[in-house]
């Protein structure tokens, strides 16, 4: 098991600690539901070191990018970043990314997830296209700072912090060490996502904690990220999205640009779209009881099955009982019914609008 | 490690359910280390009265933000009551697990049963290791 350099800040705060990924990471600190609201009205940080980050530098490293992604890379300017996708030659998802530009051109940092950050090492490494790269993954500690007060919080301690705009980033100074500060996120609130050099990180994370003491910033748990991450409908890698999802039935064409770019897998992905795809994700409500969870049936009224779950929880903020599913497409328009296998039980849902919630974020736009 | 209440008298199954039994009536309930390592419990199912159980069988889930968990019959027999309180709120099952937190009444059908659930001290060593 692997072990992010706040493990110990996260035991003296006596976490609720479990496996993820091959990570030993907090998953409760104090409650997923008190900690999910503390993010959604206040601010909170999360220890998200797991991330893994591949540097991607000299002469050919756009043109590795542009290869490896389904964005249009070429569009970064320095400082600005890009959530995009790993495609395969089968037109499916190695992995969804953030793509930061430190330099247009000649050096970009890729923030993977921790479940694939061995998988992209390898598929970087084999569809290189002459860039020189780096797994940094060790190298970097990284802390997000989410919720309505995180970017008071973070321009307290790093000034102008605040004038950086969403999905672009600043290199800023912590204890002699460069760190990248992020207007990125995973939990639909504004705020920053910090990346830390490991040697770093426990103290930015306490100082975080200490000057945002005033703010009420409190440590959260990655229980209450994936219900934060619900709730927006953002994907999750290994759920809604794997090795053979087709990123326009999983609502991510708005970062695959082909026209712009050749890339991994477009003609097999372009094709499949063409010929129609049978199913689309959506987000549903249950109108029954029961709490829909991954993997779990979407049948129609007459019981044939018409889809699956791929996430579900209770939903804090609205005290619902929420869902992500891929449903066959006539059955993907806001206000379709139909039913949910609960343990062979059918429990009726609703496909309705997301996000779920509205924050002060998307309100001023659509972002991952 | 946390302080968890184990009462004496009372069994336990390896799928950290309790059984308080008195004469052929077993009520049955998750013991204060389940409902911690569940964290919140958001919803539970339970059987309804009159339906059989079967030792070691699944009878109703519990399940957290995060998690469905299975809960496990210490006993065979029949339901005769059910703690419709926690359905309402099954909160209560953080609160108090081993009172109010309570799940189902069991009518037992053969207490020779008991022989193969846990006394407090081998429960209280089930979960010291962790």
């Amino acid at each position: 098991m692997k072990f992010t350099p706040l493990k110990s800040e996260h035991e003296a705060a006596h976490a609720k600690m479990v496996e993820f990924a091959g990570w030993f990471m907090p998953v409760e600190y104090f409650g997923i539901r008190a900690e999910h609201m503390h993010v959604r009205e206040k601010v909170g940080l999360f220890d998200v070191s797991h991330m893994g980050e591949i540097r991607v530098r000299g002469e050919h490293a756009l043109e590795t990018l542009q290869w490896l992604t389904t964005n249009d890379v070429l569009k970064l300017t320095n400082g600005a970043a890009q959530y995009s996708l790993l495609p395969n030659e089968r037109g499916g998802v190695v992995d969804d990314i953030i793509v930061y530009c430190i330099e247009a051109n000649r050096d970009y940092l890729v923030c993977v997830n921790a479940a694939n950050a061995a998988k992209d090492w390898a598929w970087f490494q084999a569809n290189n296209r002459g860039a020189e790269l780096k797994n940094e993954s060790a190298e970097w500690g990284q802390i997000a700072v989410q919720g309505p007060r995180a970017v008071e919080l973070v321009n307290r301690l790093f000034q102008g912090a605040a004038k950086v705009q969403p999905f672009h980033f600043t290199p800023v100074h912590f204890d002699g060490a460069l760190c990248f500060a992020a207007r990125t996120g995973y939990t639909g609130e504004d705020g920053f996502e910090i990346f830390v050099p490991t040697r770093q990180a426990v103290g930015l994370w306490r100082k975080l904690l200490n000057v945002g003491s005033d703010l009420e910033a409190r440590p959260i748990g990655l229980g209450a990220r994936d219900t934060l991450r619900t709730e927006m409908k953002y994907s999750l890698y290994g759920q809604e999205i794997d090795d053979s999802t087709n990123p326009y039935a999983a609502g991510l064409g708005w970062v695959v640009k082909p026209d712009a770019k050749d890339f991994v897998g477009k003609t097999t992905m372009l094709e499949a779209r063409a010929k129609g795809l049978s199913e689309k994700l959506v987000g549903f409500k249950m109108i029954d009881k029961g709490i829909p969870r991954h993997d779990y049936r979407v049948l129609a009224v007459d019981s044939s099955p018409i889809g699956r779950v791929t996430s579900g929880t209770v939903s804090p903020s609205l005290n619902e009982n929420i869902g992500i599913a891929y449903v066959q497409a006539e059955y993907a328009k806001a206000g379709s019914e139909f039913m949910i296998d609960i343990r062979g039980r059918g429990a009726k849902a609703k496909v309705v609008e997301t996000p779920f919630v509205t924050t002060a974020l998307t309100k001023k736009r659509d972002v991952k | 490690m946390a302080n968890y209440t184990i009462p004496e008298e009372n069994y336990y199954t390896k799928d950290h359910e309790w059984a308080s039994v008195d004469e052929n009536m077993c009520t049955v309930g998750v013991t204060e280390y389940a409902q911690d390592s569940l964290g919140e419990v958001v919803y539970v199912e339970l059987p309804e009265t009159g339906q059989k159980v079967t030792q070691g069988e699944p009878f109703g889930v519990v399940e957290s933000v995060k998690a469905v968990s299975d809960l496990v019959s210490p006993v065979s027999g029949t339901v005769v009551e059910v703690n419709e309180g926690v359905m309402e709120d099954p909160g209560v099952i953080n609160d108090d697990a081993m009172n109010e937190g309570w799940l189902v009444r069991i009518e037992m059908d053969s207490e020779k049963e008991l022989a193969n659930l846990m006394r407090a001290p081998d429960y209280r060593k089930l979960i010291g290791g962790k």
